[in-house]
């Protein structure tokens, strides 16, 4: 088994086929988004392969350290940042192509007009423990 | 084959710490004593009920608790004192129960800590159930809970607590809801209720008051998909009109007492909406009324917005909008009200523009699906 990432973006991603921002869809329409969502996930944890899934703030604040007895310093947003990420699913599957499945399905959530967004997804791949036999 | 009446098992827990703490078990080591037993009785009482669980549970916890005593190499000098069988000393009562609730809220724990350790040593909860609720992983609550334990470990179970600082932390509770497998509304109105029966308080009262009035909607809130139905969508022939009716008993009780506190004044403005067998039927006048209240008594922002919603009710939109004038535009939640008054106003350009905005700031997950399905409506209505 190994774990895989899969990342969804606000922002930083190819644009996707069916690019139209989810307030500007029908009720209906972002009901059966999320009914689909909820399916895919509910299906994984029945197929044993759901480890996490979490959505994230669009809202966010850049900190870094300012040195020793001195309070962070935020900053932000950067207009430039071209990256948000806006939610991610966490699988535990056999294979990498089983990863590529499951990241093809999600991405064919339904949008506007009822269509497939077939939004980008990134899939990257946990890096796991040490193996105890390496030879 | 017996299944274990687990509601039963869990309420008798506090008493059972009480017991040892009286015989000179240290809250700590007698709450972990008693966890211990919880869970041999979870795996024993099946084939083997005891006749009274309580004595069956209070002598497998002190047996547990000088097992671990003796293990204990540091606290030797310790034992001769406890190897001596102890009196069976006074019964625990319901003083101890309310020890113990002041002990897990105590001022020194954080609201978190509070809360976990509330949930494992009042409500009987195992970590493991606890952890679950709160969809953290079960080490992380384990440490959560002995970190808990040990800030509290100097305080004794003999000093009067302050009954605010565990109303507050059976609100969190109850506001967390229903996420996971456990029900923490329905598990922090049980303990609300065993708080009520051992301290004659209003804001106790008001409380539970409160609670049940929330509860009773429970069954309106939310579609068979999972989504949220506003207060003023619900179908109110779903609302529970016996939780309804003991949570408007529960308040006049209170009233009548002439003590007002923030929890009456939440409990009375939820009354005021149950009364109404419509929504247009809301006496939003009276709401308004007790938002004012309600402000004087807490000064929180939170009870501002929602004054601001009352009074756009009450007096109309515009009327709202300038109450809201009137606040800090980061309120969380701000753009949500700003748009549904907006709305209310015949603005639907500017509130969809909020509803999409107060979307993008939700807290949650079906918040935010709400927020934007409204401002999805107003767009599709404006394109026809």
């Amino acid at each position: 088994m190994a774990k895989y990432l899969l990342l969804k973006h606000y922002r930083g991603a190819p644009t996707p086929v069916n690019d139209v921002p989810m307030d500007r869809w029908t009720p209906e329409e972002v009901a059966a988004h999320v009914q689909y969502m909820e399916d895919f996930a509910a299906r994984l944890e029945g197929t044993g392969e759901f480890v996490d899934g979490q959505a994230l703030s669009p809202e966010g604040t850049w900190v870094r350290s300012d040195g020793e007895g001195r309070p962070p310093v935020t900053d932000g947003p950067f207009a430039e940042t071209k990256d948000l990420i806006a939610g991610w699913m966490v699988i535990d599957v056999d294979t990498y192509e089983r990863a590529l499945e499951l990241a093809g399905e999600l991405s064919a959530a339904p949008g506007a007009g009822g269509e497939p967004i077939h939004e980008w997804l990134e899939v990257r791949p946990l890096l796991g423990a040490a193996p105890t036999i390496t030879e | 084959m017996t299944p274990v009446d687990e509601a039963l098992l869990r309420a008798v827990v506090p008493t059972v710490i009480g017991v040892l703490g009286r015989r000179g078990a240290d809250f700590a080591a007698a709450e972990d004593a008693v966890q211990d037993a919880l869970v041999e009785a979870v795996r024993v009482w099946p084939d083997d009920p005891p006749r009274d669980p309580r004595g069956w549970l209070v002598a497998v916890a002190w047996r547990r608790y000088l097992d671990a005593v003796r293990a204990d190499t540091s606290r030797r000098r310790r034992e001769e004192r406890v190897e001596d069988e102890p009196e069976p000393g006074p019964a625990a009562t319901a003083d101890d129960t309310l020890q113990l609730y002041f002990l897990c809220a105590h001022p020194s724990l954080t609201p978190a800590s509070a809360v976990a350790l509330t949930l494992r040593a009042v409500g009987g909860l195992t970590t493991r159930q606890v952890a679950q609720a709160y969809l953290v992983p079960e080490a992380t609550m384990a440490q959560r809970i002995s970190r808990a334990k040990r800030t509290v470990s100097g305080a004794r179970f003999d000093r009067p607590g302050d009954v605010a600082t565990v109303l507050r932390v059976l609100y969190l509770v109850f506001n967390e809801g229903y996420s996971g497998d456990v029900d923490l509304a329905a598990e922090a109105i049980r303990l609300t209720r065993q708080l009520a029966a051992a301290v004659d308080h209003e804001e106790v009262a008001g409380l539970l008051a409160l609670m049940l009035l929330h509860h009773a909607r429970r069954p309106a809130r939310t579609r068979p998909d999972g989504s949220l139905v506003p207060l003023a969508e619900q179908d109110r022939g779903r609302w529970d009109t016996r939780l309804i009716a003991e949570g408007v008993d529960l308040l006049q009780g209170a009233l009548a007492r002439d003590r007002l506190g923030e929890f009456q004044a939440q409990a009375a403005i939820a009354a005021l909406h149950a009364d109404a067998r419509t929504a247009e039927e809301t006496d939003w006048v009276q709401i308004a009324e007790w938002y004012d209240e309600l402000v004087r008594l807490t000064g929180s922002p939170v009870a501002r917005l929602n004054r601001a919603v009352a009074v756009g009710e009450a007096d109309g939109p515009r009327a709202g909008l300038a109450a809201l004038a009137e606040l800090d535009p980061s309120l969380p939640r701000y753009a949500a009200v700003a748009a549904y008054l907006h709305e209310r106003d015949g603005d639907p350009v500017t509130a969809a523009r909020l509803y999409a905005e107060a979307a993008r700031s939700a807290p949650n997950l079906a918040e935010r699906d709400h927020l934007t399905r409204r401002a999805a409506r107003l767009n599709t209505e404006r394109r026809g």
